[in-house]
């Protein structure tokens, strides 16, 4: 028997809510992902492509 | 037993005492943590701040900057909940809101309140500049501990001061663009300064009650409806002038004058009626006139002064 106490079953509602939750902040993150990509395109503009290969 | 808990009992089926509480928020909850309402205000007025800017502002940067200054804006809201949790349980009008409903534990909202607030200063310096970064930093500072912790337990003058919060977007605005403050976006910092009070104490007028239940001295529980509805009229009157101060000593035009004196005297005269319809349904109806009444007088100079900086951006404009 495990020592470490066990997390409550979670009723369908709370399941549904918790999922739902879940897909929420992963889009949000997304977007905060393509956010900093394209805010970091413009910043840097035409200097993008000016580095050494 | 936090507020949160408390009510989780009542107000959750799902809800059982002897197992540990989970969180029962959705998106929407935390999107309402943020008070959506006054972010759109906080944007608008931005926007403004934003685009009344001698310097050109590139579309994308000004966006994410419009984007950090209205996140920086909803965290300070979500401050404001959690702080004041147990007082928004005990009134109708802010009963439903997130956390006294139990959907998000005073916890959760902390910290979502702290990494929004972070985030978005850190966000907006680093895209914009380390100025606006730090304005938006002291207006979070200035909403939540100032207004929300101290001033509003503390005095009738609470919303007047702490109105200075929701008077800072232009200004900041303003300044991610261009490192600095113009008289112009002072200008409409004033102007929402001076308009906080007519709107928020005709909503306070009705909901007396609620305010003096919850230990929130606002004017109308400590110095009377009479004295409320006088302070109204003179904040409604001083408004007039100073709404139309962009266009008559900086660079506002006549569309935003004409709306600014058309509103302004409305918007007093509405002050009037209220001043003299003191009991009753009709006295009730009229503050609730005034209220809205405020809310578009602000979208509606704020729109003209919008409207007025990007006509000329138009393709046709353009062609002239």
């Amino acid at each position: 028997m495990s020592v470490y106490p066990q997390p409550p079953e979670l009723t369908q509602e709370e399941l549904q809510r918790r999922n739902a939750r879940s897909r929420a902040l992963g889009l949000f993150l997304g977007a905060l992902v393509i956010l900093f990509f394209i805010v970091t395109i413009a910043k840097l503009g035409g200097n993008v492509m000016n580095r050494p290969i | 037993m936090t507020i949160a808990a408390e009510s989780l009992e009542t107000s959750s089926p799902s809800f059982d005492k002897e197992r540990p509480t989970i969180a029962f928020g959705t998106a929407r909850d935390y999107y309402e943590l943020l008070k959506p309402r006054v972010m759109q205000l906080v944007i608008f007025t931005a926007l403004v701040g934003m685009l009344t800017s001698p310097e050109p502002i590139n579309p994308i940067l000004g966006f994410a900057s419009l984007l950090a200054i209205a996140v920086g804006a909803g965290a300070s809201g979500c401050l404001n909940m959690w702080y004041d949790a147990s007082i928004d349980a005990l009134m109708d009008r802010t009963s439903k809101r997130p956390i006294p409903a139990g959907a998000v534990k005073p916890g959760e909202a902390l910290a979502f309140g702290m990494t929004l607030s972070i985030g978005s200063v850190l966000f907006l310096g680093l895209i914009a500049n380390w100025q606006s970064a730090a304005f938006l930093a002291f207006t979070i500072f200035f909403y939540v501990v100032i207004y929300t912790m101290w001033l509003k337990h503390w005095t009738t003058q609470n919303i007047v001061i702490g109105g200075a919060a929701g008077a800072f977007p232009p200004m900041i605005g303003y300044m991610a663009v261009t490192g600095s403050v113009s008289l112009e976006s002072f200008l409409y910092f004033l102007l929402i300064f001076v308009w906080t009070p007519p709107h928020f104490w005709a909503l306070a007028l009705v909901k007396s009650k609620e305010y003096a239940r919850a230990g929130v001295p606002m004017l109308p529980v400590i110095a009377g409806p009479d004295a409320t509805r006088l302070q109204i009229l003179i904040y409604s009157i001083a408004l007039i002038p100073v709404g139309m101060a962009p266009a008559l000593i900086s660079h506002a035009g006549l569309l935003y004058l004409v709306v600014a004196t058309g509103f302004g005297v409305v918007l007093a005269y509405y002050a009037f009626d209220l001043y003299r319809k003191r009991e009753g349904d009709e006295a009730r109806k009229a503050a609730f006139r005034l209220f809205g009444t405020s809310i578009l007088y602000l979208f509606a100079l704020f729109g003209a002064r919008l409207i007025e900086q990007l006509l000329p951006l138009l393709p046709w404009s353009l062609m002239k």
